[in-house]
C-alpha cells in the first residue's frame, strides 16, 4: 500500500527547549520519511516527544528563545517542489498550514471556537488559502461535512460547537482539517478522548478519507491497538528519540527492542485463553527526567535485559532487517534467545 | 450536491438565535433593568426635552431669578440668571452623558487595542505595555486630569480625551488576562494549524471570546466618565460657561447653597442617577455574561 512519493522527510530533526534549569531536548535527532497514502504510527508513552515531533513538523512549538528547532523538515508540495519548512519564514509557513500539512488535535471539545458557527470555522479555512467567496466556502464546507458524515450536513453549518457531541466536533476539526485537501495529516491522538465505538467510526473514516485523497497520515498514539489497526508504519519513541521503526506488521510482531516489547506486553488482550488468567505486565519505572537522561541508552535503567555496556554510550540506529531499525546493543543477542 | 442548491440552503439554515439564555439572566438583574430604563430615559429626555420646552437654556430673565420649583411652568425653578433649570439640566445631559459614552468608546478601543496586542504577542511586547499601563495607573488620576486640563483649551471633545486617557487601563488589563489565557486554548492552535494570520486569531479568534469583560468594563467606564467629567467641571477646568454640564452646574450652585438648594440638588441627582445606573447595568452584564452560571 505504500508505495506512493515521498512528501515528508524529518532529517535529524531536534526540539530544544529553554527551561530555568537549563536546556531541554524534548526531541532528539529524529529522522523518518513519509509517502503519499501512508499511515505512520508515532508510538510512544506520555513525555516521550512524539506530540513536539508533530508540533515542530508544523511549526507550531513556541517561537525561537523558548524553543529552538534544528534539523530539516522536507516537505514536497503539490507543486513538487522540494522546501525545508524549518527554513521557511512566517508567511510561508502558514501558506502550508492547513493548506498542505493539516493537524487534527487529541481534545475535539475545545479545538473549535465556541463563538463562530461550525461552518464559518471549515469556510474559513478555506478562504485562508484559496481566492474563492464567503458563499462557495460555506457550499464547501457543506459538502465537507457531508463527507466526514455528518448527517444534514448544511443545517449543521450554522451551529455551534457546543450544539455537538465530541465524536462529531472530531468530525468537524477532520473536515476542517482536510478543506484544503492536504498532502500531510497529522493526527494527534484524534480517538483518545473518544467513546471507544465512536473512536472505531472516526478511524474507519479517516481510513476511507486517506484512501479517497491519497494523503499521507501521520498517527500519533499511545494505544498499540489503534497501531495495529491503521499504521503501514511504526516509529516508536523514548525520551525524544527513536527507539524502534519499522513496518507494523515486522514491529508489532517481532519486536527488538526491549521498551517495544514491554509496550505490546502492556496491552490488555480480550483472547478467551488469556481472559482472567493473564497479568498485565508492566514496564517499571518510568520514563527518565529528560533534564538528567542517563548517559548510556535511555531505556537502560527500566530494561529488564542491561548489561553495563548499555549504561556507557547511547546506542546507534542500527538496520537490524529490511524497514527495520532499532536502537538497542543487545537486539542480536535477546532476538536469539526469544527465537 | 450541487453548489447552488448548497448556497440556497447554507442561507435558509441561519436562523439560530445565540445569546437569548445570557438576555434571559439579565432581565432577573431588577437593579439592571432600572438602569436600562433609566438611562434609556435620561437620554431620551436629553435628545428630545430641550425643544419641548419652551425656554431657551441660555435666555436670562432677571426678574425671575432663583424662582422656586414648580414655578409658572419652570418645573425645576429657575438659576442665579433667571435662565429655566430643566432645560439647562437637559442640555448639560447632553453634554455630560457624550462625554461618557464618547470616553468610553475611545478609552475602550484603546484599552482593547493595548490589551489584545500585549496579551496575543507576549514577550517583551507585553512586559513594556503592561508596565505602561501600571505606570499610567499609579498616577492619581484625578490630579493628571486636572494639570492636563489647566493646560487644554476646555471643549467637549478635549475633555473626552483627557478622560479616555486616564480610564482605558482597566479596559487594557482586563483585556490582557483574558487573551493571555485564551492564547493557550487549542482552537488558537487549531487557528494557527489551519494557517490563520495573527491579525485574524486576534481579531475573530480571541477578541469575541473576550468580549463579555470588555462589555462590562466599557459600562462601568461610562460611569466613571460621568463621574470625571463632573469632578473635573466642578472645578472649574471643564465645561465652560455658558455651556451647561451637571458639574458646572453644581459649581455654580454652591454659593447658593442655602437660599435655592435646588440648584444644586438637581444636578446631583441626574449625576447620581446616571452613574447608578450605568454601575447597575455592568453588574447585569457581568452576571448575565458570566458563564459559569450556565452550569447550574
Amino acid at each position: 500500500m505504500s508505495t506512493g512519493d515521498i512528501v515528508l522527510e524529518v532529517e535529524n530533526l531536534s526540539v530544544t527547549f529553554a527551561t530555568e534549569s537549563g536546556p531541554l531536548q524534548a526531541v532528539r535527532d529524529v529522522s523518518f520519511t513519509l509517502r503519499a497514502g501512508e499511515t505512520l504510527a508515532l508510538v510512544g508513552e506520555s513525555g516521550s516527544g512524539k506530540s513536539v515531533t508533530s508540533l515542530a513538523i508544523m511549526r507550531l512549538t513556541p517561537p525561537a528563545p523558548l524553543v529552538t528547532l534544528a534539523g530539516s523538515v522536507l516537505f514536497t508540495g503539490a507543486d513538487g517542489e522540494r522546501r525545508d519548512l524549518l527554513a521557511l519564514d512566517l508567511d510561508g509557513m502558514r501558506a502550508v498550514r492547513g493548506n498542505e500539512i493539516s493537524m487534527i488535535f487529541q481534545e475535539p471539545m475545545t479545538s473549535l471556537n465556541p463563538v463562530h458557527r461550525i461552518g464559518d470555522q471549515i469556510a474559513e479555512a478555506i478562504t485562508f488559502h484559496e481566492r474563492v467567496s464567503n458563499r462557495v466556502a460555506l457550499a464547501r464546507a457543506a459538502e465537507l461535512l457531508d463527507k466526514v458524515g455528518i448527517p444534514d450536513a448544511r443545517r449543521r453549518l450554522s451551529a455551534y460547537p457546543h450544539h455537538l457531541s465530541g465524536g462529531m466536533r472530531q468530525r468537524v476539526m477532520i473536515a476542517m482539517a482536510l478543506a484544503c485537501n492536504p498532502r500531510v495529516l497529522i493526527a494527534d491522538e484524534p480517538t483518545t478522548a473518544l467513546d471507544v465505538t465512536v473512536q472505531a467510526q472516526i478511524l474507519e473514516l479517516m481510513k476511507e478519507l486517506q484512501q479517497a485523497t491519497g494523503m499521507a497520515v501521520i498517527f500519533v498514539t499511545h494505544n498499540l491497538g489503534v497501531v495495529a489497526e491503521v499504521a503501514d508504519r511504526v516509529m516508536v519513541m523514548y525520551a525524544g528519540a527513536i527507539v524502534e521503526k519499522g513496518g507494523v506488521v515486522p514491529v508489532m510482531t517481532r519486536p527488538l527492542m526491549p521498551y517495544t516489547q514491554g509496550l505490546l506486553h502492556s496491552v490488555p488482550r480480550l483472547d478467551p485463553e488469556s481472559l482472567g488468567r493473564d497479568t498485565l505486565e508492566a514496564i517499571p519505572g518510568s520514563v527518565p527526567d529528560p533534564l538528567s537522561l542517563p548517559p548510556g541508552c535511555s531505556f537502560a535503567p527500566r530494561c529488564r535485559h542491561v548489561r553495563p555496556a548499555c549504561e556507557a554510550a547511547v546506542p546507534a540506529l542500527e538496520a537490524a532487517d529490511d524497514d527495520h531499525d532499532v536502537r538497542c546493543r543487545r537486539w542480536r543477542k535477546l532476538a536469539e534467545a526469544g527465537a | 450536491m450541487s453548489s447552488a442548491a448548497a448556497i440556497e440552503s447554507v442561507e435558509t439554515a441561519r436562523t439560530v438565535k445565540p445569546g437569548s439564555r445570557a438576555w434571559r439572566r439579565f432581565c432577573r438583574h431588577r437593579l439592571a433593568l432600572f438602569g436600562i430604563a433609566a438611562i434609556v430615559l435620561m437620554v431620551l429626555a436629553s435628545v428630545v426635552g430641550p425643544w419641548l420646552i419652551p425656554f431657551d437654556q441660555l435666555k436670562i430673565d432677571i426678574r425671575h431669578r432663583f424662582a422656586p420649583p414648580p414655578w409658572e411652568g419652570h418645573l425645576f425653578g429657575t438659576d442665579m440668571l433667571g435662565r429655566d433649570l430643566l432645560v439647562r439640566l437637559l442640555m448639560a445631559g447632553r453634554i455630560s452623558l457624550s462625554i461618557g459614552f464618547l470616553a468610553m468608546i475611545v478609552s475602550t478601543a484603546f484599552g482593547t487595542f493595548i490589551g489584545v496586542t500585549a496579551g496575543y504577542y507576549g514577550g517583551a511586547i507585553r512586559v513594556a505595555l503592561m508596565r505602561f499601563v501600571d505606570a499610567m495607573l499609579c498616577f492619581p488620576s484625578i490630579f493628571l486630569l486636572l494639570i492636563l486640563a489647566a493646560f487644554i483649551q476646555p471643549s467637549v471633545a478635549t475633555i473626552t480625551l483627557i478622560i479616555a486617557a486616564t480610564s482605558w487601563m482597566e479596559v487594557a488589563r482586563v483585556v490582557e488576562g483574558q487573551v493571555r489565557s485564551l492564547r493557550e486554548r487549542d482552537f488558537i492552535l487549531a487557528a494557527e494549524m489551519i494557517g490563520a494570520p495573527g491579525r485574524y486569531v486576534m481579531l475573530r479568534e480571541l477578541l469575541p471570546n473576550a468580549i463579555g469583560p470588555i462589555v462590562v468594563a466599557a459600562t462601568l467606564t461610562v460611569a466613571r466618565a460621568v463621574l470625571m467629567e463632573a469632578y473635573v467641571s466642578f472645578l472649574g477646568y471643564g465645561i465652560q460657561a455658558p455651556m451647561a454640564s451637571w458639574g458646572n452646574m453644581l459649581n455654580n450652585a454652591q454659593q447658593y447653597l442655602g437660599s435655592a438648594p435646588w440648584l444644586a440638588i438637581f444636578p446631583g441627582l441626574m449625576i447620581t442617577l446616571s452613574v447608578a445606573s450605568f454601575n447597575f447595568v455592568g453588574d447585569g452584564l457581568r452576571d448575565a455574561l458570566d458563564a459559569r452560571l450556565d452550569l447550574r
